[in-house]
């Protein structure tokens, strides 16, 4: 991404605010050896993007997500072993040269299942998030910006959806389904997820409409839709990003809590819910089985809400 | 104020009817209530239709809804499978999970608004950091993890609290499954009364109250805190419907026989009447709950006014 760093940004020009006075001088001048002198405002995702890669919080999660992505396409990386390959003779027993995370009640290998696990709950997570994310703020962008009855019967519609516990409506919904793929999975986070995110949009594009420059669109003659692809949309973008990744940690906390509810995620499918379920009851002979899956689920949880909150903090220079 | 709370009170009404009939779809359109009385068995083809009629399975979905719906308002939430009436399930389960949600929400406003206070009050400072970074750890590892996680430490090896609840569920027994279900939204109240916090400790209002020099705890407890409580009361409000929802997972831990046990118990046998009847009182106390909280903003702000 390119840096045309302006002398006279007014962000910086104003005195650091917060405790660590001396920390934004110091990086303050390490920006200002940095740039080019174009002259050219920074627009408000280049100037994340600066802050972002200063960020350590933002470095760490990423560079987890980037491995955790990898190893979902390519367990192979990892681990060369098949994960439904399991030995009963070895069942429960701990960690063995090869096998570092010890064996599960069936006698599989915990290591080879807890990287096989990954490939579930990211496919979930970001589909979800995908999914909800569009769905969200299309309805909630659209409900903003035309405002009247359409807007009235969506905020209703996403009432109802509010007003069902999320958990038990997984339960109700997931139980008569059979399949076993993540599908259904997905289409339920979708179904709850996606009034969290219109309600959101909703409320920034009524902002973003409000500004001078899209009146002086309207004045120009511009219509509906150039005004919000080009000049609504835009700007009320940054929150609904936001909070779609902290969204995707969470759905993914709540396919694993669907799956150890036994009404997720099936066998064969490997998944971290389905191998925490199993651990349970047995937690008091063989708390290993418990703890690399549960690890891993609330390391990659955490990964994703460490991103948030980093693009977060990018993203509203009120914070700063 | 009387006005606001009838209007609000009208526009309860068609999310009540959605939510119910939406769960009400799912389990009676969606699952088969009849097969699952049989179980694995074939059943007698004229005893299921005689058991369609009784139960009204044969009239349309609305239809049902809306016999289903005025029964319940005159008290009649149906007999589940065993031949319990389902009134008496909840009398048995409802007291259990509201002393597991009282402990919860008790835990989550003294534990987390103090934690936010202080951690706004030094905010950028080491103890704050190190806050923010443990909330953020707290939420991101799953109910079920942390539940199993406190149940085998402090239950199992270091023998400190009973791992399981017994059939009276005492209050005293209840604090250990009320932290693992408060935990995740505990997180969330102190980052957000710590943000709100930060945000106002800068007011003038609070420069005005030092200057005039108040003792700090006033200042902190009466304009302070007042000020900085919104957003917290918001999210605790809506917290109480998503708890007692929540609970599942918790009473299933922890053995506890309140409303997550016997909507479990409901839903793995397909007993439409208990798990309809149940989520119906959770979407009503949720709807309620939320409210009391735009109730509440009045008295914690006397600038609002509701006409």
């Amino acid at each position: 991404m390119p840096e045309p760093d302006p002398y006279e940004n007014p962000k910086e020009a104003v005195a650091p605010t917060g405790a660590g006075g001396a920390m934004d001088l110091a990086m303050s001048e390490a920006e200002t050896l940095e740039r080019g002198g174009t002259g050219r405002p920074r627009s408000l995702w280049s100037d994340a993007w600066h802050q972002l890669r200063r960020n350590p919080v933002f470095l760490v999660s990423a560079l987890l997500i980037v491995f955790l992505v990898l190893i979902a396409i390519w367990p192979q990386i990892l681990t060369g072993a098949d994960p439904l390959r399991c030995d009963l003779s070895k069942s429960q027993q701990g960690s063995a040269p090869g096998h570092p995370f010890g064996y599960d009640t069936q006698g599989c290998d915990v290591y080879t299942r807890t990287v096989h696990g990954a490939r579930a709950s990211i496919t979930v997570g970001v589909c979800a998030t995908l999914g909800a994310a569009l769905l969200g703020s299309l309805l909630g962008g659209l409900a903003g910006f035309f405002g009247g009855w359409w807007d009235a019967l969506l905020s209703r519609i996403a009432d109802v959806f509010f007003g069902i516990p999320v958990v038990l409506g997984g339960l109700v919904f997931l139980s008569v389904v059979t399949s076993s793929t993540v599908w259904p999975v997905v289409g339920f986070i979708v179904l709850l997820g996606w009034p969290q995110i219109a309600r959101i949009a909703r409320g920034s594009v009524i902002t973003a409409k409000q500004h001078d420059y899209v009146q002086a669109a309207r004045a120009l003659g511009a219509g509906s839709g150039r005004m919000l692809l080009r000049h609504v949309g835009p700007n009320a973008v940054a929150p609904v990003i936001v909070v779609a990744t902290i969204a995707l940690g969470t759905y993914i906390a709540l396919e694993a809590t669907l799956s150890f509810l036994g009404v997720g995620l099936r066998p064969p499918t490997v998944s971290w819910g389905i191998d925490i379920s199993n651990a349970a009851p047995q937690i008091r002979n063989a708390p290993h089985m418990l703890l690399w899956p549960a690890g891993a689920l609330s390391v990659t949880v955490l990964a994703f809400i460490m991103l948030g909150d980093a693009v977060r903090d990018a993203l509203d220079p009120k914070l700063r | 104020m009387g006005r606001y709370v009838i209007r609000r009170l009208l526009q309860m009404i068609p999310v009540f009817i959605g939510s119910t009939f939406l769960i009400f779809f799912m389990v009676y359109a969606l699952g088969d209530p009849v097969a699952a009385l049989f179980g694995d068995k074939a059943p007698d083809p004229a005893t299921v239709a005689r058991i369609r009629a009784d139960l009204h399975l044969d009239q349309p979905l609305w239809k049902q809804y809306l016999l289903y719906m005025g029964a319940i308002f005159q008290g009649d939430f149906g007999t589940a499978f065993n031949g319990q009436p389902v009134t008496e399930l909840m009398a048995s389960a409802f007291p259990v999970t509201l002393r597991l949600t009282v402990v919860a929400i008790v835990i989550e406003i003294v534990i987390g608004i103090t934690l936010g206070v202080v951690s706004g009050l030094k905010r950028g400072r080491p103890l704050d950091t190190g806050l923010l970074v443990l909330t953020l750890v707290v939420i991101s590892v799953p109910t079920f993890v942390s539940g199993y996680l406190l149940q085998f430490l402090l239950g199992v090896k270091w023998g400190w609290v009973r791992p399981s609840v017994s059939s009276d569920a005492r209050l005293d027994e209840l604090i250990l499954p009320g932290v693992v279900l408060a935990l995740v939204s505990l997180a969330y109240v102190t980052r957000l009364s710590r943000t709100s916090i930060a945000e106002n400790v800068r007011a003038d209002y609070v420069r005005t109250a030092v200057a005039k020099g108040l003792p700090r705890r006033r200042v902190v407890t009466r304009h302070l805190l007042r000020n900085s409580l919104i957003p917290v009361v918001t999210f605790i409000g809506a917290d109480i419907g998503a708890l007692m929802g929540g609970a599942i997972v918790t009473e299933r831990i922890f053995n506890i026989h309140g409303v997550g046990y016997q909507l479990y118990q409901g839903i793995l046998r397909n007993n439409a009447p208990t798990v309809v009847g149940f989520v119906t009182i959770l979407v009503i106390v949720f709807l309620v709950a939320n409210l009391l909280v735009d109730l509440l903003y009045a008295v914690l702000d006397p600038r609002i006014r509701y006409a």
